[in-house]
């Protein structure tokens, strides 16, 4: 485990191996708070800052704590830096923070967290630890916002619509309205539009890594055809 | 066989015990980071939902037609006929030099379409609403959420309204007779909050004098 390559890592995270897509963990935040693209990537972005923190934390301290007792100590981390971060939430981005509401506690419960604490930091160096918490997060974050964005523009004919609540009140202009006169689609903002579009994306992302490795296995092919 | 298992208990405790104590240890880093996490940012916090409260009172109340603190004049009630709530409900109450001006009253409609609505309501000392913001719902997106002002101006609608005018029979959504829109499609949400408005009113009505004289208490 510990010899995986950055890069590798990287990939992993951001699409090979993404929490949301492939992974599937964290579906309860991924499928509720991904009504508008800013709550998408204020949720993602503290899932990202607990990813990595809780990561490098499970690495640093992988070989003092012994096998019997890793789960409660990784729990105890995790709940401690999640809790530590609504805490700031609260502080420093207090309008988000009620906005995103139970969804920041229950960042705890991500699954993503806990297993990739478990399934790849305690086995491996801080630095890669790290790493791979925040491509994670990254991949997460990415595929929130993706899911976000759809929604929100179909629901509502809107994109970055409470911008100021994650970037002050300078970013109030940033709301993009695709058409003042559009009458939303309520099934995109509901809980059926969750999952249908998080389907499609998968089904998206699918037919693209299909389409790679049927690229991959024609061209020794064609390269094969042409040396003839 | 005996000489085995009397060796290994001590050695089995040991390691129960050391393993506890790790578990003891983290247990107390993590309680150390978040209390002093929490110690450090809780003035912030507090003072952000204090203007957060703020911001909502204005909404109802001028800010220039009054002069305490009506963050801290806050008086707690309950009644679940009329505000819907067995549990205390804050009351914030406006003056001008020691007189009363206007009250914030918090109410709840139960009986919304997905569960309760709580209502911020302002009402003058005259007993005329000078204004009604949801402050939480769980209603149909697109269409019981029209009660939001950011949806539509629907909730506009009870500024200036009393017990008086209009009188108590057209206190209702228009399909019920009375002088409040519905929306299209839901009929149920709107009818639950014009309800709770009128129901604030006539607990206002019976204890108006009770509400703005009771000493100050803490929000609860």
């Amino acid at each position: 485990m510990s010899d995986v390559s950055h890069s590798q890592i990287v990939r992993d995270g951001l699409w090979v191996n993404n929490p949301a897509f492939v992974q599937l963990l964290g579906l309860c935040p991924t499928l509720a708070v991904t009504s508008t693209v800013v709550n998408a990537i204020g949720l993602g972005l503290a899932t990202t800052l607990t990813l990595a923190s809780s990561n490098a934390m499970v690495s640093l301290v992988r070989n003092q704590v012994r096998n019997e007792i890793r789960i409660p100590v990784f729990v105890l981390i995790i709940a401690s830096i999640v809790t530590a971060i609504e805490l700031l939430m609260n502080a420093f981005f207090h309008d988000l923070y009620n906005v995103l509401g139970i969804f920041i506690p229950l960042i705890v419960t991500n699954c993503a967290i806990i297993g990739r604490a478990e399934a790849f930091a305690s086995k491996t160096t801080v630095d890669r630890a790290a790493l791979d918490g925040l491509m994670m997060g990254f991949g997460f974050t990415a595929a929130l916002v993706m899911l976000g964005s759809m929604r929100e523009i179909l629901g509502t004919g809107t994109l970055f619509d409470n911008a100021e609540l994650l970037f002050g009140s300078g970013a109030a202009g940033l709301t993009v309205t695709f058409n003042p006169d559009y009458g939303g689609f309520l099934l995109a903002l509901l809980p059926p539009g969750a999952f249908i579009g998080l389907g499609l994306l998968i089904a998206g992302k699918n037919l693209i890594d299909a389409r790679i490795t049927a690229r991959a296995r024609l061209a020794p092919k064609t390269g094969a055809a042409e040396a003839a | 066989m005996t000489d085995q298992s009397t060796n290994k208990d001590p050695s089995l405790l040991r390691s129960a015990l050391v393993a506890a104590g790790v578990l003891a240890l983290f247990g107390m880093i993590g309680v150390g980071l978040v209390a002093s996490i929490a110690s450090g940012t809780a003035k912030r916090i507090a003072e952000n939902e204090r203007l957060a409260t703020l911001r909502n009172l204005h909404e109802l109340i001028d800010e220039d037609t009054y002069d305490n603190d009506i963050f801290t004049d806050v008086t707690n009630v309950a009644d679940l006929q009329l505000l819907g709530s067995r549990d205390p409900l804050p009351v914030y109450r406006a003056r001008r030099e020691g007189g009363p001006v206007a009250l914030v009253m918090t109410a709840i409609a139960p009986d919304g379409y997905n569960g309760r609505i709580k209502l911020l309501i302002g009402i003058d000392y005259s007993g005329t609403v000078r204004g009604v913001r949801v402050l939480d719902h769980h209603e149909t997106p697109g269409l019981g959420d029209g009660i939001e002002l950011e949806k539509s101006n629907w909730i506009l609608g009870f500024v200036d309204k009393s017990l008086t005018s209009p009188v108590k029979a057209k206190w209702a959504v228009r399909k019920d007779g009375g002088i409040f829109d519905q929306f299209t499609g839901a009929t149920i949400t709107p009818r639950a909050v014009v309800k709770a408005v009128r129901h604030a009113l006539e607990y206002y009505e019976l204890r108006r004098d009770q509400l703005f004289t009771v000493n100050p208490e803490i929000a609860k």
